[in-house]
């Protein structure tokens, strides 16, 4: 049970029905716990293009270029803008697919796809 | 009336840099390293340098954001060619085309110079939908293809794609201001 240590939001009363009820309440947890998902933006290109997220994830996009990079919604619910050798983050707060673009180099593309 | 890059301008300086096209297996006649890296990086300053006079004139947020992008990227590239020329030794080379790329962009910009509002970010955003297609076409049919050293190469190529975003970008900016 030494990787539960890692997940702060358990609790006591969580760890014993887990040491109880075993794999099964793990995996309910894991469910539940946010995630970080890393899209990397390198050689003028979103990698990977299309990520699949849940509602309370944190979508990172880290500028591996030496220009700046934007991550810009089409339908203009973000606009992140990244530097060289940066990190920009957004938490999804809502489900959907979202297109989004770089306003500096429209040629890079992608696509985010958010279930509850 | 103002054509700028585009028109006779464009295709005359477009014609300066493909004319080694048909010369490039002639010893005499190809561009080297030093020569190509001088033309890229004129290309370059140009560019910053129009980007720089749009953001002392223009008022408009659009126009104002794609040239300080401008400035940001193409000095982002150039200082990578000169950190590359500096690695290897090499200086770069004046030639007839970078040469016939200064004088041409000195007329466009005492053109554009004269250019105030609206009148200015058309003809700044026209220009530079231009520019970066005759850049783009001369990296892809001549400057590339005749770099000898890798990773001269590699930086024309991320050049290209990011230049090719810039024409993109231009495009759009151009369309909105229609």
């Amino acid at each position: 049970m030494r990787e539960t240590v890692s997940l702060p939001a358990l609790t006591a009363r969580s760890f014993l029905i887990g040491a109880v009820a075993g794999l099964a309440v793990w995996s309910v947890v894991a469910a539940q716990a946010a995630n970080i998902i890393q899209i990397r933006m390198e050689k003028v290109a979103f990698a990977p293009a299309e990520v699949s997220a849940h509602v309370g994830d944190t979508l990172e996009w880290v500028n591996g270029d030496f220009v700046a990079h934007t991550a810009t919604a089409r339908n203009k619910d973000f606009n992140l803008n990244v530097l060289p050798n940066k990190t920009g983050r957004l938490v999804l707060t809502k489900a959907g697919t979202f297109d989004y673009f770089c306003r500096y180099h429209p040629q890079m593309t992608g696509r985010i796809t958010v279930t509850p | 009336m103002l054509k700028l890059w585009s028109g006779a301008c464009a295709a005359a300086l477009l014609a300066s840099i493909v004319v080694f096209v048909p010369n490039a297996n002639a010893q005499n006649a190809k561009l080297n390293d030093a020569q190509i890296a001088h033309i890229a990086y004129t290309a370059g300053v140009i560019d910053v340098k129009a980007g720089k006079l749009a953001l002392k004139k223009s008022k408009n947020k659009e126009v104002r954001a794609f040239a300080q992008n401008m400035v940001d990227d193409h000095t982002a590239v150039n200082d990578k060619a000169l950190a590359l020329l500096k690695k290897l030794k090499v200086t770069p080379q004046d030639n007839d085309t970078s040469k016939a790329l200064a004088k041409q962009a000195a007329a466009e910009t005492a053109t554009l110079s004269k250019l105030k509002g609206a009148a200015f970010d058309r003809a700044y955003a026209k220009n530079e939908v231009a520019f970066h297609k005759t850049v783009n076409g001369a990296l892809q049919s001549t400057l590339i293809p005749s770099a000898s050293n890798a990773e001269l190469k590699a930086l024309l190529e991320t050049g290209l794609k990011l230049f090719e975003g810039h024409q993109q970008h231009a495009e759009h900016v151009s369309a909105d201001l229609k």
